[in-house]
């Protein structure tokens, strides 16, 4: 049984049939990625499994347990948590306080100072930064802020969406080594990506979607060497 | 406005601006009414200061504009401004003369003309563009001061002016010191201030103002240096002083201010209420009066012997009032929990008005009263003791301000606060954070309902009977800019707010029928100076000022690393 097992969801935006029939499944451990085009449905999925937005039909289990009902913040406390597109991070409030807030959910404060000091030696310029005001940030410190707001509560299962929108090569690379230190250090990261070719570098197994369906899943290997792949997402 | 504008083309626009102010102020007859009043008895009047500060204001701006190095073109160009502002008063006289203005503008009265010409008729002109020629010299001259002068000579000259505008009300006041009521023969004329009192206070302030800048920051540096124990103790003493002044403040006050403080008091109750709701978690209610409506009918309801159902007393009925206020914001919360911004706001303003729609419609009024509303409310009394006087009042609502101001300031702290914030930040983000959406935001409601409903039965009991009108809509409006002048999500934002947009305006009654448009004026200029509020919250500052912040955690940096 997979850790996280998504069948057969429909979303939609209002008529819009934004998700088509998509499963998706993720062992515990392993690094999945989604990747597709602009409008494919990737965010509207990790939404979806987030709780953010609800599937008409389909369902969405966590080791067995079905979240298909629960609303966002007790998906959360199932230890599914989202880094959403964009950043977001609470500009107006500091390093710090954006990082206390990620712990909202838990009321154990020496659990929540080691996890802070985890989060602060995987990203040590957040340590430089504790006291300044989040919004003054470079983009890929934000990015880090945003994972690290994420990593508070010790989730079972890491949801990132488009973690390199936005920043430049160099720290897209510095982003991505971050996200093989999680893995190595035993988190099960579902990633949403439109570069492609960075995703399928760090992911064992790789979904493509098209038009809200998947079109294709295969291990990250066979779809770096897949012809279709090659041509719309790699760019070869 | 264009940053590389040359300054003289700067100056050029800003004194037409000035002209057309000056023009208009007088026109709708702002000035005459204002000449009523001396500031400083035969010598100025409140209509000639109401024209000097617009004029000074605004070549202040415009040598602002050509900067300090230039100090020649800085003058020259506050001269500039003032004088086509003055030149904006001569021409009104000017047409006045010559065609009768008096049928479109009824205030254009010949009265206005003597006022602007300092009562010599167009032969004044002349002395109209002297006057804003000097005024603009003194702007200019004012703004190459150095910092320190500068703000000694604008705060003195504020307190003069202040103590003008005021004098009805500091006169009395000074009257009931006993001994020090002499103050009053030294410093007021019969109207406005004598010349000698004008200069003795501009002089004292002057000193205060001057010393307490040279040596204010060192007396700072000195208590910061004190150990911690004795900072508390000092901490604690000001608490002491402060509780002191507020507790004898109704008897130094009298019977007039202390019902000003009253409504002040009043209105910081519905301001605290609100500033959970739209400062704290960031969701615009504009149907806020509806809350105050539920308090003040439910207290008359359970209360009043006039209707007869209940006639409880007041304590038996606060639990029923906040209940029902509570239970109100719930049910307001939960139709429009999908809603955010301009949406909400409308939604809202729907809501405030069906409860004032209500409780004026014929078909409840055999219940409460419909338009005539519902009197013979009994005034609060503990153990014997009636609030029945506004001086007695006050205690009751400053108890209740501080109570509320309390649990607000606890709230603002919790797990609770600290959730309202992520919602006003991104709701999808403090969903994702683990934080309940709807719980929140009801919570937000419901607690700002209750503070609401608070109010709304002390102001029942307070007056005595309730009436539809007392709930309209400019009540909500006028919390809402409270609040905004204040500086939102600030508590301590609310009580100015509340001081500043309504206990002024409460004593400049005479000059009531202006008080829109001075309403309007101060939130315009307040949003272009000052947008975080007279007393910002430290995050809502951020928000507004994030570059400066920027610079300010750097230099703390340095500071650490040197």
């Amino acid at each position: 049984m997979a850790m996280l097992e998504v069948e057969g969801l429909h979303t939609y935006y209002g008529h819009i049939h934004a998700l088509k029939d998509v499963s998706v499944n993720v062992e515990e451990g392993e690094i999945v990625t989604i990747i597709g085009a602009n409008g494919a449905g990737k965010s509207t999925m990790l939404k979806t499994t987030s709780g953010l937005l609800k599937p008409r039909k389909g369902s969405i289990r966590l080791n067995g347990e079905d979240l298909t009902q629960l609303r966002a913040h007790k998906i959360v406390e199932k230890g599914v948590v989202q880094v959403p597109e964009g950043r977001r991070i609470f500009g107006t409030l500091t390093v710090m306080e954006n990082l206390d807030m990620g712990a909202f959910i838990s009321k154990d404060t020496q659990k929540n100072k080691e996890n802070l000091d985890r989060v602060l030696q995987l990203f040590p310029r957040l340590k430089e930064r504790s006291k300044q005001v989040a919004g003054t940030l470079s983009g890929g410190e934000q990015q880090m802020l945003a994972m690290g707001r994420a990593l508070m509560t010790e989730p079972k299962m890491l949801l990132l969406d488009e973690p390199s929108m936005g920043l430049a090569p160099v720290l897209v690379d510095d982003i991505f080594d971050t996200i093989r230190q999680l893995h190595d250090a035993g988190t099960t990261i579902l990633l949403v990506e439109q570069n492609a070719r960075i995703a399928l570098q760090v992911a064992s197994r790789g979904y493509v979607l098209q038009s809200g369906s998947v079109v294709l899943s295969d291990t990250a290997e066979n779809l770096e060497k897949n012809e279709m792949v090659r041509e719309a997402y790699l760019g070869e | 406005m264009n940053q590389d504008q040359s300054p003289w083309r700067y100056a050029v626009n800003i004194g037409l601006i000035g002209a057309l102010t000056v023009v208009m102020l007088s026109l709708i007859g702002m000035v005459e009414s204002f000449s009523k009043r001396d500031i400083i008895y035969r010598v100025v009047t409140m209509g000639n200061t109401l024209l000097l500060l617009t004029a000074i204001f605004l070549s202040y701006l415009a040598a602002k504009k050509a900067g300090r190095e230039h100090a020649a073109t800085a003058v020259g160009s506050a001269i500039l401004t003032a004088v086509i502002t003055a030149a904006g008063v001569a021409l009104l006289v000017a047409i006045g003369k010559t065609i009768n203005l008096r049928m479109v503008f009824i205030n254009a009265s010949p009265v206005l003309y003597q006022i602007l010409t300092f009562y010599i008729g167009p032969k004044g002109i002349p002395l109209v563009l002297l006057g804003g020629l000097l005024s603009g010299l003194a702007a200019g001259l004012l703004f190459l001061a150095p910092p320190s002068i500068r703000k000694t000579i604008i705060t003195a000259l504020s307190a003069v002016v202040i103590a003008g505008v005021l004098q009805d009300m500091l006169r009395p006041v000074i009257a009931l010191w006993g001994p020090l009521a002499k103050i009053n023969l030294f410093l007021f004329a019969a109207n406005g201030l004598s010349i000698k009192g004008a200069i003795g206070l501009f002089v004292v302030v002057a000193i205060l103002v001057y010393v307490w800048g040279q040596k204010g920051s060192a007396v700072k540096t000195k208590v910061q240096g004190l150990p911690a124990g004795q900072q508390r103790n000092l901490k604690l003493a000001s608490m002491l002083v402060l509780a002191f002044i507020l507790l004898v403040l109704p008897k130094i006050l009298g019977l007039f201010l202390s019902e000003v403080l009253t409504i002040v008091g009043l209105y910081v109750l519905l301001g605290l209420g609100l500033n959970i709701v739209v400062g704290f978690a960031g969701l615009l209610d504009l149907g806020y009066v509806a809350f105050f409506a539920v308090g003040s009918y439910v207290v008359a309801i359970l209360t009043s012997p006039e209707l007869g159902f209940f006639s409880m007393n007041f304590w038996t009925a606060l639990p029923f009032v906040i209940a029902a206020g509570i239970l109100s914001g719930v049910l307001l919360g939960v139709p429009v929990l999908k809603m955010r911004g301009d949406y909400l706001a409308i939604a809202t303003l729907g809501f405030g008005e069906i409860i004032r729609i209500l409780v004026l419609s014929d078909w409840l009024r055999p219940w409460i009263g419909g338009a005539q509303g519902i009197g013979q409310i009994p005034n609060i009394s503990i153990a014997g003791y009636t609030f029945t006087t506004p001086q007695q009042v006050y205690y009751f609502i400053l108890a209740g301000c501080l109570l509320v101001g309390f649990i607000s300031w606890r709230l603002r702290d919790s797990r609770l606060g600290r959730a309202w914030m992520a919602v006003r930040e991104d709701e999808d983000v403090a969903q994702a954070m683990g934080i309940n959406l709807v719980a929140t935001k009801l919570m937000a409601f419901a607690t700002g309902a209750g503070f609401s409903a608070l109010s709304g039965a002390i102001f029942a009991t307070k007056i005595g009977s309730v009436y539809p009108h007392s709930f309209n809509v400019i009540v909500s409006i006028n919390i809402i800019c409270l609040i905004i002048v204040g500086g939102m999500g600030s508590i301590p934002g609310v009580i100015v707010g509340a001081f500043a947009l309504v206990g002024l305006p409460e004593l400049l009654r005479e000059f009531a029928e202006f008080r829109l448009l001075v309403y309007g004026a101060a939130l315009v200029a307040m949003m272009l100076l000052k947008p975080e509020g007279l007393w910002p919250d430290v995050k809502r500052r951020r928000e507004l000022h994030i570059d400066e912040d920027e610079n300010v955690a750097e230099a703390e940096e340095a500071t650490v690393s040197a």
